[in-house]
């Protein structure tokens, strides 16, 4: 019993590190008032880089800085249609899935059925060996060591620091933080840029860790759960442990279902759970509209322009 | 540094002006990706024209492809007239597929054709419908955000649809292929003079003229379209917004659904793993090109069948991932927002930024 228990929650936080990153990622980017849609295009671009550089020169080191710096290329995109040219923030973010996709499909094509680096489970020394916890936390991937330590660190940066109250300033009342003399444009290019970081970090994670390897589509909409765990988490990194668990933990009922055969949920069912669950908390969170109200960057998805 | 200032008045003919730009652009970009694998861009649109315009046989197939799209265009079209974003029309469209082949293989298999179709389409439009519902009640009364509730289902409609071909509904004499069993000859729609353009199309562009009318020579249209373009005087006014939202997204869905149908019933004749290739999303692009106009949504929607069947065909001449299509797409849009950015403002982009003072 506790062995099965164990093995869940190992795999619940194996199955969540990739959500948790998109979600830091989209958090800083939305704090800055820009709604950016395209996590998903940017996770499977990640993806596609990380696995690829990896192949090609064996570097593991290597493969994640790919990955991560093809997300935050592809995010600049977007930054400069909603920033500079003041495009639709919704319809911006759809066409970078769009084109993320295609990118990856594309430039993915020779690659499927490769091998390349794999990043493999590193059980950290000493504390891997406290009982039950030491094998559900510290017997994971370096990913998830990174996580552990990025989503406190965004909290930090964004509460705690002056780079973080003028990255929210901006967010939540563009026009003020322009008269106070902040660069507007800068901060949220800044902050699109590093949520685009962690979204190819989230996907590099996927392709070379958690299912090795090139696939088409191999995100799976867990960009798309990402954008809601943001909302989930009301914007604040801390939270987002909780939200992506609840996917994690979800999928991990999944293998666990199918590792041990039980008929009790049909699996086409337990497929659809972590999509019905996340629009399950998406409507809790809506029936608390007041503190998602509150909670919610003023500007968000508000273009800022200097008008004469 | 960027300089972007408003022009006192847009430019004239805005719609046709961006989507050009969208154009122009997606065909620089495209030349670059070309250059970039070492493929003369002049002979790989060369192949993808020769592939659209070679032949009427050709031809026909982009308007196979078209007859989808633009069921879903005028889908996404419906919602976002009224500043709803349906990106569900993938799901809607896969429920319509799932009534439309239930229905036909199950509900009424013995029915005459004249009754048969009526009955199928009528299926599939309300099962996109009812699935266009669930995101538009939760957006009615809770307020939840709509963009992701319906992209969100339209996974939980693939999963669904897989599991009844792979499983209930699988053919018991299909060999163990994944699909159902194929549909009644009743229940197959006609198609024209050897090729592939099934009833489906003159349907779509009836759908298309029908929904012009509504949207855009009735009260309830007026009402939808000042909804749109300002809630607040539209509240002020009475219009009843709550009502409004389920019924737009109901006709939307419903669209989408009817996609399903002239897949299943025009294409494939039986449920199986292609029904779901992301013409929903597709939608998304043919619905914004035209400008939201039902009357230009069938010209969008068949450039971009135009687009695929030229992808396919760089695929079998120069041996190209037609995936190239799906890049050229995202261009498009980005292109599209070039196009509604220079229509409304003067941008400069100069060495130094002058200061305003």
């Amino acid at each position: 019993m506790i062995e099965d228990l164990t093995f869940i929650a190992q795999i619940s936080i194996k199955s969540s590190v990739a959500v948790l990153l998109a979600t830091v990622g989209g958090i800083i980017n939305e704090r800055s008032g820009v709604l950016n849609l395209g996590i998903e295009g940017m996770m499977l671009v990640g993806a596609l880089a990380g696995f690829a550089a990896g192949h090609f020169t064996g570097s593991p080191l290597l493969a994640v800085a790919a990955g991560a710096l093809a997300g935050g290329m592809l995010s600049l995109v977007h930054a400069f249609f909603t920033i500079g040219l003041r495009s639709n923030q919704v319809l911006s973010g759809l066409a970078l899935t769009i084109l993320g996709t295609g990118l990856a499909n594309f430039l993915g094509r020779p690659l499927i059925g490769q091998t390349g680096v794999r990043i493999r489970q590193l059980p950290v020394p000493y504390l891997a060996d406290i009982p039950v916890i030491g094998d559900i936390l510290f017997n994971q991937s370096p990913f998830a060591y990174a996580a552990y330590l990025l989503v406190p660190l965004a909290w930090f940066v964004l509460f705690q620091t002056r780079t973080g109250l003028i990255l929210r300033a901006v967010g939540e009342d563009a026009r003020s933080a322009d008269v106070a003399g902040v660069n507007v444009p800068l901060t949220r290019t800044l902050s699109v840029f590093v949520g685009g970081l962690f979204a190819g970090l989230a996907g590099t994670y996927l392709s070379l860790s958690y299912t090795p390897g090139w696939k088409e589509t191999m995100t799976g909409g867990q960009g798309w759960i990402a954008i809601a765990m943001i909302i989930f988490c009301f914007w604040n990194p801390l939270l987002a442990f909780f939200g992506a668990l609840l996917f994690g933990g979800l999928t991990a009922l999944q293998f666990f279902f199918q590792a041990t055969s039980m008929d009790l949920i049909p699996s086409y069912v337990l497929k659809m759970l972590p999509y019905l669950l996340t629009i399950g908390v998406l409507v809790m969170v809506s029936a608390s509209s007041k503190r998602r109200k509150s909670a919610s960057p003023a500007d968000l998805g508000v273009p800022f322009y200097r008008e004469l | 540094m960027i300089r972007i200032e408003k022009r006192i008045q847009p430019l004239r003919y805005q719609g046709i002006f961006a989507a050009t730009s969208a154009v122009v652009i997606a065909f620089v970009v495209g030349c670059a990706i070309f250059a970039g694998l070492g493929v003369n861009p002049l002979t790989a649109y060369a192949a993808m024209g020769k592939g659209v315009f070679s032949s009427a046989d050709a031809f026909s197939e982009v308007l196979v492809k078209a007859t989808p799209l633009i069921f879903t265009g005028l889908a996404v079209a419906t919602a976002a007239v009224m500043m709803l974003w349906n990106i569900g029309a993938e799901g809607q469209l896969v429920w319509g597929g799932i009534c439309a082949a239930g229905a036909a293989l199950f509900l009424f298999p013995q029915t005459q054709p004249w009754l048969l179709i009526p009955l199928v389409l009528t299926a599939s439009a309300l099962g996109g419908m009812v699935w266009a519902l669930i995101p538009a009640l939760l957006k009615a009364k809770l307020r939840v955000n709509e963009i992701l509730t319906t992209l969100l289902l339209n996974y939980v409609a693939i999963i669904y649809m897989e599991h009844l071909f792979y499983g209930p509904w699988r053919d018991p004499a299909g060999f163990g292929f994944p699909g159902t069993a194929q549909i009644p000859e009743a229940a197959q729609l006609l198609r024209f003079a050897g090729t592939r353009i099934s009833l489906g199309f003159p349907l779509a562009l009836l759908c298309a003229v029908m929904l012009y009318y509504l949207l855009y020579k009735s009260v309830w249209g007026y009402q939808v379209r000042v909804i749109g373009k300002e809630l607040r005087a539209a509240r002020y006014a009475g219009f009843n917004v709550t009502g409004k939202i389920l019924a737009v997204m109901a006709l939307s869905g419903a669209f989408a659904g009817m996609a399903g149908m002239v897949e299943v019933c025009g294409i494939h004749y039986r449920l199986q793993t292609g029904l779901a290739v992301g013409y929903g999303y597709d939608g998304i692009i043919v619905a914004w090109l035209a400008g939201l106009n039902p009357l230009v949504v069938p010209f969008t929607a068949i450039l971009l069948g135009a687009l695929f069947v030229g992808g396919e065909q760089l695929q079998s001449v120069l041996g190209l991932p037609s995936t190239i299509s799906l890049i050229l797409e995202g261009a498009l849009l980005f292109g599209l927002f070039t196009g509604q950015t220079l229509v409304r403002y003067t941008v400069t982009i100069s060495g130094r930024s002058k200061e305003v003072s």
